[in-house]
């Protein structure tokens, strides 16, 4: 499993999810964070490519030996592009969260939403809120 | 008990190719004894309490009047007149009540142990060659049990589990518990938590109480029928007998991609039922569970589809264990 990192080129949503926005475009993963709590991941239903995300809402599934989680989009969009790789090694998802283990390519609707993602910062600080909780 | 300490995967491959150890302290104890010990038990008991030797092991269930299941048990019998039951955490209290209640028309008595036992499951092939270099004296064979020092602690070592692999269970004061999982951890056996132990019982289709067993469901429906021996005349063998359940438990396999949960609902070609417990098996890499179905639709390999939250998977009844030992 890799150490725990947040990248500063991302955004980040308080579910714990991550968008890298490139120009129109932009691939969503989980954080180190959680995939950490939810231990090894042993599946991941994608959703279909043509489908839409709507920001704040569930987009997909992944699920631990013990456990479903629903992943939560961070941006609205839609799906371009799913990470097929994960169908037959799901554990990218917590050996490398924010590169080999990266979710779907979304075409994004709303370019405002941008605004409204965390900095690695503010996730952090959101990270260590919770965990004193 | 922690749900994993390294990760489930790796402590169930750990217990089904080397050695795990849990620890099942959780789990509660109550004594019998007394002039009247088996027959007491033989009436509260589903299998023949009187099959047990000194120093033997027996699966059973406790049932209600209406054959309704209250929990299921392993009983040693220490001696003649003295036997030990292992019960479930969340129905120990239960368990307790009940079993007191029924005692008072016999001769014995019975004692809530649960405060003077830890337990510890020390399960998977090479579990006997590990506690073999803490013991003096030849371990239990499977479904016996000796008195004996571990690593200095005196335990009552039974050779049963939970796991389907061979291994023992360990029965030690509290206090002695820590030096008995330091000497076997350190003999190399890997600790193992909750999500393994799912995961293992489900893949040889050993019944969880709680979600396979009910107080609704009787054991004949759950496929525990071999452990009722109804002419014994148990508490709620009247209600089981002749039964022809219209719904069984049996074990599925998916054929597709999905993990079923617990509280999936099922759809066969004769009607619907419930799934009681889904996982990712480990050893198959698939997903496996069992469930409720029409008993039109028990037979192995009849294809059946599983409601995943919204999602229908293909799966199909499958032959129990779900997993075989491949050596």
């Amino acid at each position: 499993m890799a150490g725990e990192t947040y990248p500063d080129d991302l955004g980040y949503h308080p579910e714990h999810d991550w968008a890298r926005i490139e120009g129109e475009e932009a691939t969503f993963g989980i954080t180190w964070f959680a995939q950490d709590q939810l231990g090894e991941v042993v599946f991941f239903d994608p959703p279909e490519v043509g489908s839409t995300t709507s920001a704040n809402e569930p987009y997909a599934e992944v699920e631990s030996v013990k456990a479903v989680s629903d992943v939560v989009a961070p941006l609205s969009g839609e799906i371009v592009a799913v990470n097929d790789a994960l169908s037959d090694s799901p554990e990218k998802v917590n050996d490398d969260p924010y590169g080999e283990g990266w979710l779907v390519r979304v075409k994004l609707g709303d370019a405002s939403e941008v605004d409204a993602l965390l900095d690695a910062d503010a996730y952090r600080k959101l990270l260590a809120a919770e965990s004193s909780e | 008990m922690p749900v994993q300490y390294e990760g489930i995967r790796h402590e169930h491959v750990a217990v089904r190719t080397r050695a795990g150890l849990f620890d099942v302290s959780h789990m509660g104890q109550v004594e019998t004894r007394g002039p009247d010990a088996e027959a007491f038990l033989q009436r509260v008991l589903s299998n023949d309490v009187s099959k047990i030797q000194p120093g033997g092991a027996q699966y059973s269930v406790l049932c209600k009047e209406d054959g309704g299941v209250l929990d299921d048990l392993f009983t040693y019998r220490l001696d003649d007149g003295s036997f030990l039951t292992v019960t479930n955490a969340a129905n120990h209290e239960r368990d307790f009540a009940w079993l007191a209640e029924h005692a008072e028309q016999f001769d014995a008595t019975v004692t809530d142990a649960a405060e003077r036992y830890a337990m510890l499951a020390l399960q998977g092939p090479d579990a006997r060659a590990i506690l073999a270099r803490h013991i003096d004296a030849e371990a239990p064979p499977r479904m016996r049990t000796a008195r004996m020092r571990v690593a200095g602690a005196d335990c009552l070592v039974c050779g049963t589990g939970y796991t389907g692999e061979d291994g023992v269970e360990l029965l030690v004061a509290p206090d002695d518990s820590a030096a008995v999982w330091d000497a076997l951890t350190g003999g190399g056996a890997t600790p193992a938590g909750l999500g393994a132990r799912d995961t293992l019982r489900l893949e040889v289709c050993f019944h969880l109480y709680g979600n396979d067993l009910s107080e609704d469901r009787n054991p004949i429906e759950a496929g525990l029928g071999w452990c009722c021996k109804l002419d014994t005349g148990f508490v709620g063998s009247d209600a089981l007998r002749d039964l022809e359940p219209a719904e069984l438990l049996v074990p599925f396999a998916f054929t597709g991609p999905g993990i079923p949960r617990p509280g999936n609902p099922v759809h066969t070609e004769h009607g619907g039922g419930t799934v009681t417990s889904g996982t990712l098996s480990p050893c198959l890499d698939t997903g496996i569970g069992m469930a409720y179905v029409p008993a039109a639709a028990r037979a192995p390999g009849t294809p059946i589809e599983i409601d995943v939250r919204g999602k229908p998977r293909a799966a199909e009844v499958r032959e129990r264990p779900l997993y075989k030992d491949q050596g």
